[in-house]
């Protein structure tokens, strides 16, 4: 078996994806932030690294674990729940 | 007019469930709120439950639950780049009722868990969040959900892992990455007959196969394969802290699992079906919140009431028992109408009574021992190696075995460490 990405994992899951973002990133306190555990704790590879080291984020393929929540330290990030209903559903679980 | 519930119950996991049940068995007014399509949209988990407690809420639940597989083996292995050295335990008993586990989807066991509390009469609202609590005073007297205000006497937190409405509650602080496993995993669609054949199964017979070494780096964790009735659930588990002080995905860490020589074979020309990840609270007791307050029960993993101690990594029947136990308490109280602290606060003392708190209590420093690096790193090429100096014969004269054991440890483990390391064990685990 081949090495896959997260990306083409993803696209096998199915989600119910929202007009309404669940999760923000706090620019100000991302900004000054140069550790971007962000980066590796999120299993969807929401995050990524802009040119300028900026860090962005993508919500669609968020997997609602809330690691990036407990591992931000800047505190950088606003992280709700999609509303009920959105977001992944597992079909195997 | 508002309708006001005797309790509601956040979450249609194991343990709102099974809270939700009890509850309605009760006769209670009970609705189970659940912000998935339904229930066991969000949830996933490596894929093996143990234990009798399912069995005493529902008897012979493995005759209508979903259940993929029974548990006939557990295969343990350690995994250097290029090694294994495996142990494979099996014995007749787990052949027979009631079994010792089973493997299970969660999309398919949480609905079937959830379809019990409904027959029982409970309302199981899927596709409504509960989104914050409502307070009396200092008495937590419903939930907000969906917009509208949701009145009980009493809630029920089983919100799993992340506990937002623990953390509303005051009942604990902010969770910390220590505390916290990250689990990442795949379900690997094969034919039914490859996986019996490529197993050595027959039938409904499954294999939980956990693995340590060196693929995790050194990050504190292992890897899994429970076989499925025509999948496979495969993924790793990971200390969260070190993901992030290492700079390592749990990804990349299975991908190299999946790849070792011992693995790929088995999952050979298998379609990958889903891709899916979840924290693990892993820190028991020491990182439990308060349990009970006025008008309000924590229970499941919103408790951290998971047990971890190397051998055994288990959560569904802490939550169902927790869940059970938290109603229980509320049957009990709804007789008096009294839903204060101190006459929730007999919910401690059922599960002190119980396997739930006697299991934590005395695993409490499990958590601790498993940090040790050296078990993921030092001792599976440790052991490998004295195994491949054990078996390889290259025609030289033999060295006694003692010798080989010299030499397997030379440079990477010391006497001392692997006394100090015992000690650890005698002490935890």
């Amino acid at each position: 078996m081949s090495t896959m990405k997260i990306e083409d994992k993803l696209a096998v899951n199915k989600f119910d994806i929202d007009k309404d973002v669940h999760i923000q990133l706090k620019e100000e306190a991302c900004k000054n932030c140069d550790v971007h555990s962000c980066l590796y704790v999120c299993p969807a590879d929401c995050f990524k690294l802009g040119e300028s080291d900026n860090i962005t984020f993508a919500y669609e393929g968020c997997l609602e674990c809330g690691s990036c929540r407990i591992v931000c330290d800047k505190d950088a990030i606003e992280w709700t729940l999609p509303r009920a209903g959105f977001g992944i559903c597992y079909q195997y679980g | 007019m508002e309708e006001k519930f005797d309790a509601i119950v956040v979450g249609a996991g194991p343990a709102g469930s099974a809270c939700g049940y009890t509850l309605a068995k009760a006769g209670l007014n009970t609705l189970v709120v659940e912000r998935g399509k339904f229930p066991g949209a969000k949830n996933m988990w490596g894929g093996a439950y143990y234990g009798p407690f399912l069995h005493e809420l529902f008897p012979n639940f493995w005759e209508e639950a979903p259940v993929e597989r029974y548990i006939k083996h557990r295969k343990f292995s350690f995994l250097t780049e290029d090694s294994a050295l495996s142990v494979d335990f099996t014995t007749k008993k787990f052949d027979e009722p009631p079994y010792n586990g089973f493997s299970v989807l969660r999309a398919k066991f949480d609905r079937w868990l959830a379809s019990k509390a409904e027959q029982a009469g409970a309302i199981v609202a899927s596709g409504l969040q509960g989104d914050d609590l409502l307070w009396e005073g200092s008495k937590v007297s419903g939930i907000k959900a969906g917009g509208d205000d949701l009145p009980a006497d009493v809630v029920v937190v089983c919100d799993g892992a992340n506990s937002i409405l623990a953390e509303k509650a005051g009942l604990r602080g902010d969770l910390s990455p220590k505390d916290m496993k990250q689990g990442v995993k795949e379900v690997i669609q094969l034919p039914r007959e490859v996986i019996e054949q490529r197993f050595n199964l027959n039938g409904k017979e499954g294999i939980a196969w956990e693995s340590l070494g060196t693929f995790t780096k050194g990050i504190p964790g292992g890897a899994f394969i429970y076989t499925n009735e025509d999948s496979l659930s495969i993924g790793v588990v990971v200390q969260l802290n070190a993901l992030a002080e290492k700079n390592v995905k749990a990804n990349d860490l299975l991908e190299e699992y999946k790849q070792h020589p011992e693995v790929a074979s088995f999952l050979k020309d298998g379609k990958m079906v889903e891709y899916s990840a979840h924290l693990i609270p892993v820190s028991g007791k020491a990182m439990m919140p308060t349990l009970y307050g006025d008008g309000i029960l924590v229970a499941g993993d919103a408790a951290a009431m998971t047990l971890a101690t190397g051998l055994a990594l288990e959560g569904a029947n802490f939550a169902i028992a927790s869940g059970a136990a938290a109603a229980e308490t509320i049957i009990e109280a709804k007789k008096t109408g009294d839903f204060s602290k101190t006459t929730l606060s007999r919910y401690q003392t059922r599960l002190e009574q119980s396997f739930v708190l006697k299991d934590l209590e005395t695993f409490k420093k499990a958590p601790h021992f498993l940090e040790n690096p050296r078990l993921y790193e030092k001792y599976p090429e440790f052991v490998c190696d004295m195994a491949e100096k054990i078996f390889t014969n290259d025609g030289k004269p033999r060295e006694k075995t003692m010798k080989l054991l010299k030499q397997a440890m030379d440079g990477r483990i010391s006497f001392l460490q692997i006394i100090q390391d015992l000690w650890q064990i005698k002490r935890s685990i």
